[in-house]
């Protein structure tokens, strides 16, 4: 009995947790340090709660667990409808993992108005995981919308130089984008009575809705286009490098690490779940806009002057690889494509922390003032290789299985994407390589740069279990794929017959 | 009066003689107007340092006692008076709308009126007695009795708006707003002399009935048409809107509060009654482009505003336009989310304006947007309370707002009006930036100029207290009010169908 209602109170446990030690932090008083530890603490505990869930996760059930539905508000017929499949679960732990690394990296960097940033923080934590576990569409679309403040005013007010323009940038993207994303769910709700995703998901498939077929392709749009904004998928993507450059590194890392995933996701979830037909005959011209988004984002951070930049464009190229992979309709590229989501996240994060270090330092990006930086800097310099090795994919580190599984995907869905795709992973290895020659190889050419202090003990911290990370999702991905396939099998089963209505025809 | 004597009476008599419960149907307007005239009286008895405290304490009791009365009034329904006034939840829920307005209003005014120097009689006098109209709007449904309750309501406020009577934009803004107020109003009684002309009647019910009956002829459209001018002027919807900037910048910001939030809940509350229980032909239309182009010239107008006052100023006349939204849904639905949004926007924007009137200081001197530089920092518990009023504003879930523009999009959606949806959710994302100019401002800017930050006073806080607490709870727990709106909803609409049918006058016998 007691595990029957941890089990079903855990997920809401898990999600207000941030959201509780935020508020409790709004009434300690002003000490920075007691500030730090307390949002420290707190995300642990949350970490570990949330490993509750993956451990204790029915592996072979393709469906929903942990579900928690409950009315909230009866009309409209709002639901508190919570759960999760093998899709979800591991981002939300890749969330509830990265958050006490963002407050171990802004330990010392953040040093005016902690108290904000760090309730700032857990705020967004809670509206996060929010996002990967609402099974109500309207539930969905609150904690999506809920995610935009506490990033904007990360952003807007921890930010750099252009932090405001950037902040506010941010903000109107998603937000236009977003709105039509509501448009549809309120066409759905006007037509089913219902936000529950699973019960919409079951009356389209049933084609319960008269009116659907006509407007399928709108809602299939309205729902995509909230969804690429956020991917970024080429072209909305102008927003994210600067938002990138102007964040601290703690937004960064929540930014490249979980938020550019709500896009995926939401695709994966809603749009595949909903749409199997439209998702299908859509797919040609997504899979080119993910495919040029591979290959121009892997060009233009070729010749990034700026080391952020040069990381905010891998992540356009990385997140087009996602976007080809959902959409190739295979059993591999989908689990790939979920495997890229997981390991960007880990090692993007990182990257970004590597970044925010170096600026900690010399207060700029820009990869002309460095070179010869493993002289001063060696421990920096050997976890940033190893950071980096991952991100380009090298066997055995976690960017390695996903690429390879969404390349699969993408030949067996038509040759020409998986070639065309494999060489965004030359260019990644060309990119990423050659700004590491120049920040650490050679000789020193900035004297300020001899006498830089190597990575502490709290940048460590951070860094490290990303690395750790990297390594075992590298050499065990099974640990993850068990609960992400046959989520993804379930997930393609309309697929399989869609496909096979339109072979009968 | 017995039973007996209630059978023997004659029928004619009974509808004329008014009895104990029809004055309980006006308890609400007999209380407020006492206290209104109590305050008047007391205003030269009174020492003149103290009784700006006072006279507000006098006129906060009367509010709170209206509401009292409101509940007391609720015991009751039905009609009254000649069938000239129908007390149902509908009109209950306006009652108190409107009054918790005002008591708000007066406990943000509380201090302003010391900075101003203004005399506190005839203000807090003029706002009771405003709000009297405004109550017996919302349950009037006889035409004329409407046409005479907003005229209280409309003198009130034209007197309000110039009370700053040092400053010539205050009185620019008083004469404006009466000159062009009067000419609307106007229209709005031809109006109802040309649906007279029409149907026989100024009831409401009646009209419904004969509409409902018979065929509609040109002349029922041309009526509905001026009517709408006339309350289309009072809500600030476009193209009746050119007013609204001017006279917002110029009036005393605690009265703005109270002007963009109360005659308009009352003005709405008409049309209501007018659009959905008359079932006015040709509605659906003329609403429509009424609504969109509030919208879109209320949201592009507020972008390029750099005085806080009349970037909220247009910032209404969108959300005047997304109210409208719901007058083109279904009856049931659309009444029900158009009284939700009422409520919701009544307390975000009132809370709004309070702090920038608050914040204005003397004179009201800091009203750009540059003067709210930094204040996140300078004083953070007066931004944050103004960034929950904008977040509101916007439509970020959590707050009111959200739920507002979500059940008047929804009603709409359920109408099957795509187009008019689409052009409101895509206005709501335009109007996201202007909001959050002044959010930026506050918190991302460093503060260039020195602009003094008083304490916030008991009263003001008190107000805002009630206003944030108000537009949370409308943003997470909209249940119950959305329960009692739909049954409001379902109390307007009914009488249409199973109401007392009386005998219709023709227009011959006139």
């Amino acid at each position: 009995m007691s595990t029957d209602n941890l089990s079903s109170s855990i997920l809401t446990l898990v999600t207000f947790a941030p959201l509780a030690s935020g508020l409790l932090l709004l009434l300690l008083p002003r000490r920075d340090r007691d500030i730090r530890i307390f949002a420290l603490v707190s995300s642990l505990l949350t970490f570990v709660l949330s490993l509750h869930l993956p451990v204790y996760f029915h592996r072979s059930l393709p469906g929903f667990q942990y579900e928690v539905d409950k009315q909230w508000i009866t009309s409209p017929n709002i639901h508190y409808h919570m759960g999760i499949d093998g899709i979800s679960v591991w981002l939300l732990v890749l969330t509830t993992f990265l958050t006490p690394l963002c407050v171990l990296i802004s330990w010392k960097s953040v040093h005016e108005r902690v108290k904000e940033f760090f309730i700032i923080l857990l705020i967004l934590e809670t509206a996060l995981i929010g996002v990967f576990t609402s099974l109500d569409l309207f539930l969905f679309y609150f904690f999506w919308e809920a995610t935009l403040i506490p990033m904007a005013l990360l952003i807007g007010i921890f930010g750099h130089e252009r932090k405001v323009y950037a902040a506010v940038k941010f903000f109107m993207y998603t937000m236009i984008a977003s709105v039509f994303m509501l448009a549809a769910i309120l066409w759905l709700y006007a037509q089913t009575g219902s936000f529950d995703f699973v019960i919409i998901r079951d009356q389209i498939a049933r084609g319960a809705l008269p009116n659907f077929p006509a407007a399928a392709q709108w809602l299939f749009l309205g729902f995509f286009l909230a969804f690429a904004v956020k991917v970024p998928l080429f072209p909305f993507h102008t927003w994210l490098p600067d938002a990138h450059v102007e964040a601290p590194t703690a937004g960064s890392v929540l930014l490249a690490g979980v938020l550019l995933k709500m896009g995926t996701y939401g695709i994966l979830r809603f749009n595949l779940g909903l749409f199997p037909e439209q998702s299908r005959r859509n797919a040609p011209w997504i899979m080119t806009l993910a495919l040029i988004g591979i290959i121009y984002g892997a060009l233009v951070a070729l010749v990034q002057p700026n080391m952020k930049k040069l990381i905010a464009y891998s992540s356009v190229s990385h997140l087009g690889f996602v976007v080809l992979g959902i959409f190739s309709f295979t059993q591999a590229g989908l689990n790939g494509a979920m495997f890229v989501m997981l390991a960007h996240g880990v090692s993007t994060g990182a990257l970004f922390m590597l970044a925010g270090i170096l600026h900690e330092r010399r207060h700029t990006y820009e990869i002309s003032e460095f070179g010869g930086l493993a002289s001063p800097m060696p421990v920096y310099a050997a976890s940033y290789l190893f950071i980096v090795l991952a991100s380009v994919g090298l066997p055995l580190l976690n960017g390695f299985i996903g690429e390879f599984l969404v390349l699969t995907g993408a030949f067996q869905a038509k040759p020409i994407y998986g070639i065309l795709a494999a060489t965004g992973v030359i260019w990644s290895a060309g990119y990423l390589l050659w700004m590491y020659q120049r920040v650490f190889f050679g000789k020193v050419t900035h004297p300020v740069n001899n006498s830089l202090p190597d990575i502490s003990g709290f940048e460590k911290a951070a860094v490290w279990p990303c690395a750790l990370a990297a390594l075992v999702m590298g050499v065990a991905p099974i640990l993850w794929l068990g609960a992400i396939d046959p989520a993804v099998q379930a997930a393609l089963t309309p697929f399989a017959q869609v496909a096979s209505k339109v072979v009968g025809q | 009066m017995t039973a007996v004597e209630f059978m023997s009476a004659p029928p004619a008599l009974l509808q004329t003689i008014p009895q104990g419960v029809d004055y309980i149907r006006i308890l609400p307007e007999l209380v407020l107007s006492a206290f209104g005239i109590a305050v008047m009286l007391l205003d030269p008895v009174v020492d003149e340092k103290t009784s700006q405290r006072f006279l507000g304490l006098i006129a906060l009791a009367g509010a709170l006692f209206g509401i009292a009365a409101t509940w007391y009034m609720s015991q009751s329904p039905g009609l009254a008076f000649s069938n000239m006034i129908r007390v149902d939840s509908f009109s209950v829920f306006f009652h108190f709308l409107v009054i918790a307005i005002a008591a708000v209003v007066i406990l943000t005014s509380y201090e302003y009126m010391a900075v101003q120097r203004i005399r506190a009689g005839e203000y807090y006098a003029l706002i009771l007695f405003g709000v009297v109209g405004m109550v017996l709007m919302s349950s009037a449904v006889e035409l004329v009795l409407i046409f005479i309750a907003l005229e209280i309501s409309s003198i009130s406020t034209y007197i309000l708006a110039g009370f700053r009577r040092h400053d010539a934009s205050s009185a620019e803004s008083s004469l404006k707003y009466f000159l062009l107020g009067s000419f609307a109003t106007a229209f709005f009684l031809y109006g109802v002399a040309l649906i007279f002309g029409a149907t026989g009647s100024t009831n409401i019910d009646d009209i419904s009935r004969t509409l409902l009956a018979g065929p509609v002829e040109l002349l029922i459209y041309v009526a509905m048409a001026l009517m709408f001018v006339g309350l289309g002027f009072k809500v600030a919807a476009a193209p009746f809107h050119i007013w609204t900037p001017d006279v917002y910048e110029g009036a005393p910001a605690p009265i703005v509060g109270f002007m963009s939030t109360a005659p308009k809940a009352a003005a709405f509350a008409v049309l209501l009654r007018i659009v959905f229980v008359i079932n006015a032909p040709g509605r659906q239309w003329l609403i429509w482009v009424a609504a969109a182009l509030s919208m879109t010239l209320g949201n592009v107008g507020a972008l390029v505003q750099n005085n806080v006052k009349r970037l909220l100023a247009y910032s209404s006349i969108a959300h005047a336009g997304y109210l409208l939204v719901a007058f083109a849904a279904t009856p049931d639905l659309g009444t029900s989310a158009a009284m939700f949004y009422t409520a919701a926007y009544a307390a975000m924007n009132i809370g709004a304006f309070a702090v920038v009137s608050h914040f204005a200081n003397a004179g009201e001197r800091y009203v750009t947007l540059e003067d709210y530089e930094g204040l996140g920092r300078s004083s953070p518990l007066l931004a944050a309370t103004l960034t929950i009023f904008l977040l509101s504003l916007i439509g970020i879930p959590m707050t009111g707002g959200f739920f507002a523009k979500f059940y008047v999009f929804s009603a709409a959606l359920k109408a099957n009006l795509v187009w008019l949806t689409l052009i409101g959710v895509i206005n709501s994302a335009v109007g996201a930036y202007y909001y959050l100019r002044i959010v930026v401002v506050m918190y991302m800017r460093e503060s260039r100029r020195e602009v003094p930050v008083t304490p916030i006073p008991f009263g003001l806080g008190l107000a805002l207290v009630i206003s944030v607490v108000t537009t949370l709870y409308l943003g997470l727990f909209p249940n119950r009010i959305l329960e009692y709106t739909q049954q409001s909803a379902r109390a307007l609409v009914a009488p249409v169908q199973s109401g007392p049918t009386r005998a219709l006058r023709t227009p011959e016998k006139f």
